[in-house]
């Protein structure tokens, strides 16, 4: 025996929303780990996605980048297709794509509810069957969604769509670990806790709102993105073995306390009356 | 940045329960991956204890053996300072003695009740307690419960074992709560059918193997050496962000 090992050396990826945050660097971590990756964002103007494609193909990884929606099936269809011709095989995919949404429950209109679930929870249907659908053809594989801790308590007590779409991928995740096991295949979520990407930067820019944000977090700090690829590479390695089904909360312990964390209005409230 | 690393090279665990089983695979997993283990069990006839020692020894690293029951604070506290008279630290501790039990709730004795409570609940308090004030003064620690499927879907026949599991996630959550501030990570993990004497009955016979294969989404039961690798996980700085969770490692029993 030896240690056991999070090399992805010889392995191939896909991941999506791969231009910033959580996706940009799993990606980056499962290339530095070995793999070659695809990658995808429905943004590619600005550079961002091409950006992450040079890096992965400077740590000598071969990279595809495409522009996806991953709400839509043409272009999911497109992803695949792609990534097989430059890859070949696709061991590992990492649905996590999303967008999020800060409307007020009463006022959500149809098109932004919408969007917010296709994106999150459609998106992992279509990756997650178009992908699945090769990984049961090569009798191997390994999915990997994201998930978010606001999925599991209502964290920002609201109703939007973002946690319920959240929620549903964590049902997803354990109904596809049951499909596909039989085919040497498992499926898995993280749900993250605070993170310091791009779609907090309000909460955590803010001097104060950070300092409590962080008075609120066991560990007292939020997560570099690396931090939840890292739980990524374990679940895509053989040190998981025998875990599939399962939603892995990389959250610092935020949810482990007895109530949900104020809603941000509150943090910034208190964080006004504190200057 | 570099492929995030499961080695233990330089730290110091304790485990408990490691005459065989998970707490066996996990001693001697951590001592594979460079770290000096501290084993105890409350069986230490029969050298199936002095046999793991050896194991460790035998890949160059150091051992302490101890007579524990974990139920009882003299002899926690016991195994704590032989550690720290072994090691002088005590980066990793694993919280797996633990029996199991299978009396239904109306007949269960308060004898029965209390020795599976005592053991797999009681003995986790006691060893987090003691070696989670050392890593308080260290500022720095990890710990790993060993609690079980059984404690998230309580299996009807086993109400005591569910109830002290269920108690051990619990109090990982808390002890998280407590300790996190001090640099110390603390979880759990929740094993579905791993091939161990444990359940020896229900893995030797054909039948029952085959029913308890069909049972998750692999078609499988686990070697104990898979729970010990997610607890190497745990231990590492890839889980840096983990706290309070307890992972389950079942193939998708509980999906």
């Amino acid at each position: 025996m030896s240690i056991p090992s999070l090399s992805m050396e010889g392995k191939t990826a896909i991941v999506t929303g791969a231009r910033r945050g959580i996706g940009e660097a799993t990606a980056l971590a499962f290339a530095e780990a070995g793999a070659d990756v695809a990658i995808c964002d429905w943004v590619v103007e600005g550079g961002e996605l091409a950006a992450v494609a040079e890096r992965i193909e400077k740590l000598g990884r071969r990279s595809v980048a495409v522009q996806v929606d991953v709400s839509r099936k043409a272009d999911v269809d497109n992803l695949v297709q792609q990534a097989m011709d430059a890859l070949g095989t696709i061991d590992v995919l990492v649905n996590n794509a999303g967008i999020s949404s800060g409307t007020p429950f009463l006022e959500m209109n149809e098109d932004e509810w919408d969007s917010v679930i296709s994106v999150h929870l459609k998106g992992c249907y279509l990756c997650g069957q178009a992908v699945g659908k090769i990984m049961v053809e090569q009798k191997k594989g390994n999915i990997i969604n994201i998930a978010s801790v606001e999925g599991l308590r209502s964290v920002r007590r609201t109703a939007n769509p973002y946690p319920s779409a959240k929620a549903g991928i964590m049902l997803l995740t354990r109904g596809l670990a049951w499909e596909l096991g039989p085919y040497n295949i498992r499926v898995n979520a993280i749900a993250p806790g605070a993170i310091r990407t791009e779609m907090l930067r309000d909460a955590w820019s803010d001097p104060i709102a950070s300092k409590i944000l962080e008075g609120l977090i066991p560990l007292g700090r939020m997560a570099e993105p690396r931090e939840i690829a890292n739980v990524a590479l374990f679940l895509a390695s053989d040190v998981a073995s025998f875990v599939t089904g399962h939603t892995i909360v990389a959250d610092a312990g935020l949810l482990a306390g007895f109530q949900s964390p104020p809603h941000p209005d509150d943090v910034l409230r208190l964080a006004s009356q504190m200057q | 940045m570099s492929i995030p690393s499961l080695s233990m090279e330089g730290k110091t665990a304790i485990v408990t329960g490691a005459r065989r089983g998970i707490g066996e695979a996990t001693a001697l997993a951590f001592a594979e991956a460079g770290a000096d283990v501290a084993i105890c069990d409350w069986v230490a006839e029969g050298g199936e204890l002095a046999a793991v020692a050896d194991k460790i020894e035998k890949l160059g690293r150091r051992s302490v053996v101890v007579q524990v029951d974990v139920s009882r604070k003299a002899d926690v506290e016991s195994l704590v300072q032989r550690a720290m008279d072994a090691f002088g630290t005590i980066d990793v501790l694993v919280n797996n003695a633990g029996i199991a039990s299978a009396i239904p709730l109306l007949e269960i004795s308060e004898d029965d009740w209390d020795l599976v409570i005592d053991i797999d609940l009681k003995g986790c308090y006691l060893c987090c307690q003691a070696v989670g004030k050392i890593m308080v003064e260290q500022k720095k620690g990890n710990i790993i419960n060993i609690s079980s499927v059984f404690g998230i879907s309580g299996h009807p026949a086993c109400v005591a074992y569910d109830s002290a599991k269920a108690g051990v996630i619990s109090l990982t959550r808390a002890l998280a709560c407590n300790l996190g501030p001090y640099n110390v990570r603390v979880n759990a993990i929740a094993p579905g059918c791993i091939k161990t004497e444990m359940i020896q009955p229900l893995w030797s016979d054909p039948e029952l193997l085959a029913a308890l294969e069909r049972s998750n989404a692999l078609g499988r039961i686990a070697q104990p050496s898979e729970v010990a690798n997610v607890a190497l996980f745990l231990a590492s700085d890839a889980a840096s962000y983990v706290t309070g969770h307890t992972i389950v490692v079942d193939a998708g029993l509980l999906a």
